[in-house]
């Protein structure tokens, strides 16, 4: 193995940005074009009307991870950009577990399913139950090999979730931002729905 | 004042159109203020070509024509491509119209050309009807997403009230911190839409973007402090130092330090080449002093240039004995390539006079003679022999050098890519800044042509010499329409090896002769050139080169000067591809 290969980790790069049509797009090219794969993204507005965020989490070398987030930042559109190993955040994902309901409830104890690890069932019908737990991959991934012999009928994660520990700095200039310029609204296309209504030529 | 609608002559800035506004309200067609924002931002030239979704704006430049110039191109790559002239000649923005589909995908080459030179350009295309938008409707491409990577900026207004905004987001994204080209499309209803407009604001601010960067004091100071230790510094400035427009700047910094210094392709002019601390071109095909002591310098000055591979050769044999003070405008050149001891961001226009206060008064001249040293050694093993041979045929230098001595360094030289390219940057001599416009970063072949045309007018009281290969010439070659058309005075110097010569030279040294598709046929392009009205001379032998080049320079109008020169030369001294900077060859 390479010393770069040894040096890669799991970094959570957090972008506040404009609301913008295209902007993914953007960013994600930034992560194409060096053929970097995308483990994990989330957007979602802040805490800041306008503003949004996005959660990336790549397995990288600390100086690839660097150059991405001055890249990224470098968009007009994007207000500020960190990146920080796992332990300097504070994260989550949600998975969901669908397994049939005759099998779980015959031959496994539901309830201690539920209390190790610490799921909660969203939907319980005839045909099927719903599972929900919330936690790092390591605990996600154990409700999933538990299940695994109970006919699991489907599964799915949800991409992560991350606060950094450390992060009242931007927060403050965030606000201030906002009170010195509140953002626009993303422009909608409402010609769109108005098609056979309007003359072409 | 845009609002009037009687012509006016066009402000020269924005400033001086906001100051002058009237707060009346109007209205207008989103075409008509499409214009009147150009009008506002100090436009006086476009480059463009019509089509069905930008002929509302056409229609509405037709009562501009006294306030906008418009020049038709023959192609829209050619149009960009002028609008890079433009703006490269002028300092100002350059400005394109295409129409959406085919016309927008046309200007796809320029943009990347521009993105990594650092351009500041406009373009404006139209795009379908916003209801017919993913529809796949006749000439819609998603020219959005398709230029999202070659451009600083883009968007799509769909609505004619958006306009004003978007266009003066766009000029002030265009040329502010790094410049760069932005992209406005624009939907055929929100062209032809009329709705009130307030007066234009230009855009100063937007909150997500930090154009200029605070500079920090102590890192300008520790980059004093390690350049008033060295005993070997060695400046390498880029096209940061025009962008910036810092040349004094440059000029009082270099001589208060006494640092030699060196440039890129893409820097050159910005100190006349004749200075006595300016020791010449830096990569591939660069001097030879420069690149082999950026092995042997202490202190290493990297001034707005971004260490491109071109430049630095095998990063793993790059100055790795030297200390590297890096300035630059955008932070993520900074450790990009090279990593940097002391970082210093900002304009240069703003950090150089810091960093030349703080510097001691010094001279270096034993490291100095070290330049002039292998500056004899390089005369005497390749530029004797390219500048006056004593073979039967013509070398590119030679032309270059003759041109030289009747221009006396006043011409802006437009150079296309090849051989001819790198023969040109490395011998003009330039007296003045923005006299050097070539392709640097993508070696684009077809931009001389259409460059140079755009360079006059960005210049007109300038003469404006293109230098553009067999090859080269034939990409772009519709544009002799253009010029026709226009009656812009353009010189064009083809230099003629009736081969692919850079391809070719590669084939020769890498890959056993094995010329592989090289040798390209022209036609006659004299009479190519009569055909379009453009007076035109070949020449094939030395003692007809000069009166042939001094005919050129005085034709009163355009001219196209084709010099037959050796079929099988080659361009040394040369880094070859996967060695280090100090494994220059000369032979
Ligand atoms: C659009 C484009 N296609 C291909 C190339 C690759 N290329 C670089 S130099 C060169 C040869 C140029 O030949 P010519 O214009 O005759 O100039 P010379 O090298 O002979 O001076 C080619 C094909 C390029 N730079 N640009």
């Amino acid at each position: 193995m390479t010393q770069q290969s040894i040096d890669r980790r799991e970094y959570n790069i957090t972008a506040y940005t404009e609301n913008q049509v295209g902007l993914l797009n953007r960013i994600a090219i930034i992560f194409s074009r060096r053929k970097i794969n995308i483990e994990s993204l989330n957007t979602s507005p802040s805490e800041v009307e306008g503003i949004h965020r996005f959660n990336i989490v790549v397995v990288e070398t600390e100086e690839v991870v660097r150059k991405i987030a001055r890249q990224i930042e470098k968009q007009v559109e994007v207000l500020k950009v960190y990146f920080n190993p796992n332990e300097d955040v504070i994260w989550q994902e949600m998975a969901l577990y669908k397994v049939p309901t005759d099998v779980i409830a015959e031959r496994a104890l539901v309830e201690r399913l539920l209390r190790e690890h610490g799921a909660r069932a969203v939907v319980i019908r005839k045909d099927y139950t719903v599972f929900e737990t919330t936690g790092h991959r390591e605990e996600t991934d154990k409700l999933l090999t538990v299940l695994q012999p109970y006919g699991l009928i489907e599964f799915v994660r949800s991409a992560r979730i991350a606060i950094i520990k450390n992060s009242q700095g931007f927060h403050h200039q965030l606000r201030e931002f906002e009170r010195i310029e509140p953002s626009h609204e993303v422009s909608e296309n409402d010609y769109l729905n108005s098609r056979d209504k309007v003359f072409t030529m | 004042m845009y609002l009037n609608s009687q012509p006016q002559p066009a402000p020269t800035s924005a400033e001086t159109a906001v100051a002058t506004a009237e707060s009346i309200t109007r209205t207008l067609s989103g075409a008509e203020a499409t214009l009147h924002a150009l009008l506002a931002e100090g436009v006086d030239t476009v480059f463009g070509y019509p089509g069905g979704a930008i002929i509302p704006i056409y229609d509405a430049l037709y009562d501009f024509k006294e306030q906008l110039n418009h020049v038709l191109v023959r192609h829209e790559q050619g149009g960009i491509h002028a609008a890079q002239g433009y703006a490269r000649s002028s300092g100002k923005v350059g400005v394109v119209f295409a129409t959406s589909g085919p016309g927008a995908t046309n200007l796809v080459t320029g943009l990347a050309d521009a993105l990594i030179d650092s351009t500041p350009l406009v373009c404006i295309t139209g795009q379908v009807f916003a209801h017919l938008l993913g529809t796949d409707a006749f000439q819609e491409t998603d020219i959005i997403n398709i230029t999202t990577p070659i451009t600083k900026w883009n968007h799509q207004v769909t609505d004619a009230s958006e306009i004003p905004e978007a266009l003066a987001k766009a000029f002030y994204i265009a040329r502010s911190g790094r410049p760069g080209p932005v992209l406005i499309d624009i939907t055929k209803n929100a062209q032809m839409q009329k709705a009130d407009f307030a007066p234009y604001q230009p855009c100063t601010h937007i909150r997500s973007y930090r154009p200029r960067p605070l500079v920090r004091s102590e890192y300008v100071a520790q980059a004093a402090a390690l350049i008033n230790q060295a005993k070997r510094p060695l400046v390498l400035w880029g096209q940061g130092v025009l962008l910036g427009q810092a040349e004094q700047e440059f000029k009082q910094f270099i001589e208060k330090s006494g640092i030699p210094a060196a440039w890129t392709i893409l820097g050159a002019g910005a100190l006349p080449t004749g200075h006595p601390l300016n020791v010449g071109m830096l990569g591939m095909h660069g001097n030879y002093g420069p690149n082999v002591l950026t092995n042997e310098c202490d202190v290493l000055i990297a001034i707005g240039m971004r260490f491109d591979d071109r430049v630095t050769g095998r990063l793993d044999k790059y100055a790795r004995q030297a200390q590297v003070i890096h300035l630059d405008i955008d932070p993520t050149e900074i450790d990009k390539n090279v990593k940097a001891n002391v970082p210093v961001w900002g304009d240069c226009k703003e950090t150089l006079p810091l960093l030349t206060e703080l510097l001691e008064a010094r001279t270096y001249p034993e490291w100095r003679q070290r330049f002039q040293d292998h500056d004899a050694e390089e005369i005497a093993a390749v530029i004797q022999d390219e500048l006056f041979p004593t073979s039967d045929e013509l070398t590119m230098g030679e032309v270059i050098q003759q041109l030289n001595e009747l221009t006396q360094g006043e011409a802006i030289i437009v150079t296309d890519v090849g051989q001819h390219q790198m023969v040109a940057c490395r011998y003009a001599k330039l007296n003045h800044t923005r006299s050097n416009i070539t392709s640097g970063g993508l070696g684009t072949m077809g931009f001389a042509l259409p460059a140079a045309i755009g360079a006059k007018y960005g210049a007109p009281e300038r003469t404006v010499v293109a230098v553009i290969g067999d090859g080269g010439i034939q990409m772009t070659i519709q544009e002799l329409g253009t010029i026709m058309q226009t009656g812009v005075n353009v010189k064009i110097l083809l230099l003629n090896n009736q081969f692919l010569g850079m391809v070719r030279q590669w084939q020769e040294l890498f890959h056993d002769r094995r010329y592989s598709f090289v040798d390209i046929a022209s036609p006659d392009y004299v009479t190519v050139a009569s055909g379009y009205s453009i007076a035109g001379l070949r020449v094939d032998s030395r003692p007809d080169l000069q009166a042939a080049l001094r005919e050129m320079l005085e034709h009163p109008g355009s001219f196209l000067l084709e010099v037959m020169v050796t079929r099988e030369n080659n361009i040394f001294p040369m880094v070859p591809q996967g060695c280090g900077v100090g494994e220059i060859r000369l032979k």
